[in-house]
């Protein structure tokens, strides 16, 4: 079944390929064409589930690693759902530095394989009827589809510097999403997009350098079955430093969020809906794949930096939110607080805040890909996203869309039954019993500043919605169509999801337990 | 005329000084009984001299054939023959090399009886891996800088022979630089490689900026010469041996007795001066943006590409070869200038609106790039000893080019030579583009590419990606992995602040390269004029693709498949390059 990922990041690739054929150029079927890649991209991503869901052992999946873990629990014990790396392809690529096409998905990287080949496929399902505003859909299809071959790719690698390609790969195409398609202070956002994300990267880049010539082995497998043995304690923390600092620009953390609100208020609508949805992921994921498990002492040195800044991040996000005017802005300050709860997840280092972090990973690609759908379909129908012209009124005028738009800012601000709570409660109860080499009076501080953050964080959002969908005033709407069939296609197995996840968190968190506990608990077996 | 016969003088210099340098050494040393009878491996010097002779060639030919139409292109395809001559000729040396004793072919050897104690059998021209490397990168570039010649001497304005005669000088130093293994051959041809340059530039005499292009650039190098060559007085004078291999012998020696002398460092300062002024780096970068701007787009390609190989070969053949036991002197002094180099090309490049002039400024980036590896070295020969580690020998360093042996490059060598491939070909590729769009184009301005993509696809994607390889960020693989291989030898070195100075450069550089990028690919400005060129070149007509299909840019049409070509399989198996490097 190896060869199932492969595929998985070829099919996109190869899409990218055929359609950039000049024999495309005068044919209009560009966007049907990218949401077939992409449907058929997601078909894989649940094959993938499928065969991931069989048994270890029958589903003849095979795992080159486990010789190298004698004894370690990740082996055979697990047993059930996604303690360890199935689906492996391991082919050599360039020998001379290492590198090796090393692929694979356990419980931590599913769910967000998934995530990203479903919010691909709906942004093309939505561009089917919404043509891009900057014209030339198959450039724009083209591009969204080398986007998400990155994505894929950065969540399946198994291997340092691949991961790392994988990850820079995604940006020249979003810096284009964003340049070529998106609002009037495009080129800006987007230049402040590629160089902020780039310089995170190259940091990245040292630290996994460091990584590599301490530990010898490009191989995430086996870095994570050592636990950081190896390396010294030095070379961890300032691994760690190197490789945190990359990834908390991507995640965003405050203070490195500043190029966010910009790019995802300029981005165009699928642009928008990739970068929450997915690309920020891409920071948090390399959090629980690369930076805590490889460098457990690293980590816990600098765990209550990281709360710290994560709950900042909270407070800032939400103030900020509070202060905005832009709709779309506004979505893009909430993200700041959500990620602020990922990053105070991974900080606690237990497997509760891992669970809790990965869970509100995959809760706030759902919620604010669908938020982010909205504010582009508002911005359409009222050509204009600024809180103040808008007016109020929405529920009356377009009941559907009113409505969706309470939906997904309930869903948002954490409102228990739907998806976003469980992030954020497990994130706080995490802090409340953090691991034990950290500071638990700091993280109960942490817990409760995080607390006022979710208050705020209900502020901002019943403040916009009592403005937007209630009361009576307001701009007409230019187009006054309400929710179109093919928007209601994008956006329906969104909110089952959110639904789905809020009232049976179980099933996500059944893939991710034994994953997690593979992390923190072979901890104490020696390397 | 003049210029031309200038380098002709030149390179009956060399091998004068050649043979003059054998018999002297040999009475010199005063052992005196036998006659030094000099048998030369014509094999060994096979590729140089098959240039030299194509050189040769075309200047007779353009001087007895009669003028017709098609002589030029007959002339340039002489030449491009010669070229691919010499390089079927390398690649088949490096495919037997396996085979040799020692790995390579020598010659102009002194014997043994010759040296002091203990000296081994020194030769002047050693054809082993490294040279071999150089020679093929150097003969590559030609290909495709012979390529872009035919188009630009079609505008007829130009001396033809004399152009290719130069052209294929300047060659013959590049390809004998590397495997000169004693300081006056590798003065002599680095002078090889730099004469016929100032006069390639001159023979656009109808172009002011031309002149002072050349002028600048004669004025520089001469400088850097006499520097050069003060501090490789100061190197012999110091140790009686020009041979690199007996150098370093003797200075592992003084280095055991813990004495390193003023004279020695003054030297090794003086000499990687002289270096820097070649390679651009700082505070010899200044004549970079003007010169290549008044150069006519190949000669530009020439200068950033085989000219700058040719001067890091040098200075890693000095340094590594000659100088390990001195590295705790030079390496700080490398680092150094490496990080204000790749600093200072970054800044000046981000304010440019010419495009030569940017490609020259980031060209002067790239070359910070490329030293930094050599600043590893020292660090890595005291963790070697030290705590052992077990990155890169630092038997490697020195043993990698002389008479011991070897077929191995040492780790920090090769990560410089593997950028320095990578961005041969990334960088060929952008000007053989620039080369297409500046027969319309005379100004040659960033603006003027902006919607290329649109106008000409080929040549619009192949910039973008070549740009983007430059930057360093898929789908430009080739400058990624380049990169990597760069930091990998620094963070193993432990020189975390240039790592750090390293990664900001890349993203100012990403800062031009980017705009330019996304330049291609925009929409052309409402009423933007497609007139500018400069008179004399042909201007192709309007609408997509038609620039392609006109009989002047062929070659160049060829030059940039050429270079597209080598660097994607670049950016698909980094390996190739790898492997042979390492």
């Amino acid at each position: 079944m190896g060869w199932l990922l492969i595929v998985l990041v070829a099919v996109p690739l190869a899409g990218a390929a055929v359609l950039a054929l000049p024999a495309f150029r005068a044919r209009g079927i560009a966007v049907t064409f990218g949401t077939t890649v992409s449907g058929v991209a997601l078909a894989l991503a649940l094959a993938a589930v499928a065969a991931f869901a069989v048994p270890y052992g029958q589903g003849g999946s095979s795992s080159p690693s486990s010789p190298n873990s004698p004894g370690g629990p990740s082996g055979s014990d697990g047993g059930g759902l996604g303690g360890d790396m199935r689906l492996q392809t391991d082919l050599p690529w360039i020998p001379g530095l290492d590198l090796r096409f090393h692929l694979g998905v356990d419980g931590i990287s599913l769910p967000l394989v998934v995530l990203t080949t479903l919010l691909t496929f709906l942004c093309f399902v939505h561009l089917t009827r919404h043509p891009p505003v900057g014209g030339r859909p198959r450039a724009l299809v083209v591009t969204l589809l080398v986007l998400e071959v990155g994505m894929v790719g950065t969540f399946l690698a198994l291997d340092l510097l691949l991961f790392f390609v994988f990850f820079e790969v995604v940006l020249v195409p979003m810096y284009f999403v964003i340049a070529l398609w998106g609002g009037t202070r495009r080129r800006a956002a987007a230049v402040k997009f590629i160089l902020y994300t780039l310089l995170g990267s190259a940091v990245l880049l040292i630290g996994l350098l460091v990584v590599w010539t301490q530990a010898g082995t490009l191989d995430m497998v086996v870095l994570a079955e050592r636990h950081g043995g190896g390396m010294s304690r030095s070379a961890q923390i300032l691994a760690f430093l190197a490789i945190g600092a990359g990834l908390a620009v991507k995640t965003p953390m405050w203070p490195l969020h500043t190029w966010l609100p910009d790019a995802h208020t300029e981005a165009p609508t699928v642009g928008s809906v990739l970068l929450a949805g997915v690309l920020l992921k891409m920071g948090s994921y390399g959090f629980a794949r690369i930076a805590i498990p490889v460098l457990p002492e690293g980590a816990a040195a600098f765990a209550p930096w990281l709360g710290a800044l994560a709950v900042i991040g909270v407070i800032y996000g939400s103030l900020a939110c509070l202060a905005q005017w832009d709709l779309k802005r506004m979505i893009a300050y909430s993200s700041v607080g959500h990620m602020g709860f990922v990053l105070l997840g991974f900080a606690t280092l237990t497997p509760v805040g891992m669970n809790a972090a990965l869970f509100a990973n995959v809760a706030h690609g759902l919620i604010t890909g669908l938020l982010f759908f909205l504010a582009g379909a508002v911005k359409e129908r009222y050509g204009t996203a600024d809180l103040a012209r808008l007016g109020g009124g929405m529920l009356r005028r377009l009941p559907h869309m009113g409505s969706l738009l309470t939906f997904a800012c309930v869903a948002s601000l954490g409102l228990p039954g739907l998806a976003g709570f469980w992030g954020e409660m497990l994130a706080l109860l995490g802090a409340f019993q953090p691991a034990a080499v950290l500071p638990r009076p700091l993280f109960l501080a942490f817990m409760a500043v995080g607390g006022a953050g979710a208050v705020l964080t209900a502020a901002y959002f019943l403040r916009m919605l009592s403005r937007v969908t209630h009361g009576v005033h307001g701009v007409e709407p230019g187009g006054a169509v309400d929710v179109t069939s093919r928007e209601l296609a994008a956006w329906v197995p969104l909110v089952v999801l959110i639904v789905l996840l809020g009232l049976w968190p179980k099933a996500l968190l059944a893939v991710t337990t034994p994953a997690v506990q593979a992390v923190f608990t072979s901890g104490t077996v020696a390397p | 005329m003049n210029s031309a016969l200038n380098s002709a003088l030149n390179s009956a210099l060399n091998s004068a000084l050649n043979s003059a340098l054998s018999s002297s050494s040999g009475s010199a040393l005063g052992t005196g009984a036998a006659p030094v009878i000099q048998s030369i491996d014509y094999a060994a010097i096979a590729a140089p001299l098959i240039l030299a002779i194509a050189a040769g060639l075309v200047l007779l030919l353009d001087a007895f054939l009669p003028r017709r139409p098609g002589m030029g292109r007959a002339l340039g395809l002489v030449a491009l023959g010669g070229v691919l001559a010499a390089l079927v000729v390398v690649a088949v040396q490096a495919a037997a090399s396996s085979r040799l004793p020692g790995g390579a072919r020598r010659t102009f050897c002194v014997p043994s009886s010759l040296g002091g104690a203990g000296d081994a059998v020194s030769c002047s021209f050693v054809a082993d891996r490294f040279a071999l490397l150089f020679a093929g990168l150097v003969l590559a570039a030609g290909t495709v800088i012979v390529l872009l010649s035919m188009t630009e001497l079609s505008g007829g304005r130009i001396p033809v022979g004399e152009w290719h005669f130069l052209l294929l000088a300047t060659l013959t130093g590049a390809v004998l630089l590397p495997a000169s293994r004693d300081l006056i051959m590798l003065v002599v041809s680095l002078e090889l490689v730099s004469l016929p340059v100032f006069a390639l530039i001159g023979l656009r005499r109808y172009d002011g900026r031309a002149s002072e292009a050349a002028l600048k650039l004669f004025l520089v190098s001469v400088v850097s010469t006499a520097i050069t060559l003060f501090g490789v007085s100061l190197l012999y004078g110091s140790t009686g041996s020009v041979h690199l291999g007996r150098l370093a012998r003797a200075y592992e020696a003084g280095h055991a007795a813990g004495t390193t002398s003023a004279v020695t460092i003054v030297a090794v300062v003086l000499v990687v001066a002289g270096f820097a002024f070649k390679i651009a780096a700082v505070p010899f970068h200044t004549w970079a943006g003007d010169v290549y701007q008044g150069s006519p787009v190949p000669v530009a390609a020439l200068l950033s590409v085989v000219s700058k190989a040719a001067g890091f070969a040098g200075l890693i053949l000095v340094l590594t070869t000659a100088l390990p036991s001195l590295a705790g002197v030079w390496t700080p002094v490398v680092a150094v200038v490496a990080a204000l180099t790749m600093t200072a090309g970054n800044v000046l490049a981000v304010r440019q609106r010419h495009a030569v002039r940017l490609l020259a400024w980031s060209s002067v980036a790239q070359s910070g790039y490329i030293l930094t590896p050599l600043a590893a070295v020292a660090s890595i020969r005291a963790e070697t000893s030290g705590a052992g580690m077990n990155i890169t020998g630092a038997s490697e360093i020195g043993a990698s080019v002389d008479a011991a042996g070897g077929d191995k490059i040492g780790g920090a060598v090769a990560a410089s030579v593997a950028y320095l491939v990578f961005y041969a070909a990334m960088n060929l590729t952008a000007f053989a583009v620039v080369m297409v769009v500046s027969r319309r184009h005379g100004r040659n301005e960033i603006d003027d590419y902006r919607g290329l993509v649109h106008r000409s696809p080929a040549a619009g994607l192949a910039l973008a990606f070549a740009l983007v390889c430059l930057a360093g960020l898929p789908p430009g693989l080739a400058g990624l992995f380049a990169k990597i291989v760069v930091f990998r030898e620094v963070v193993g070195a432990g020189l975390g602040w240039l790592a750090v100075v390293m990664a900001v450069n890349t993203v100012i550089g990403l800062y031009y390269y980017i705009a330019w990028t996304a330049r291609l690919f925009t929409p052309e400005a409402v009423g933007e004029s497609r007139t500018g060129s400069v008179p004399g070149t042909y201007e192709t007509g309007e609408g997509a693709g038609s620039t392609v299909s006109t009989v002047s840019t062929v070659p160049a049409v060829v030059a940039f498949g050429v270079a597209v070509l080598v660097s994607v399989v670049f950016s698909v198996a980094p390996q190739v390059v790898l492997s042979a490097v390492g």
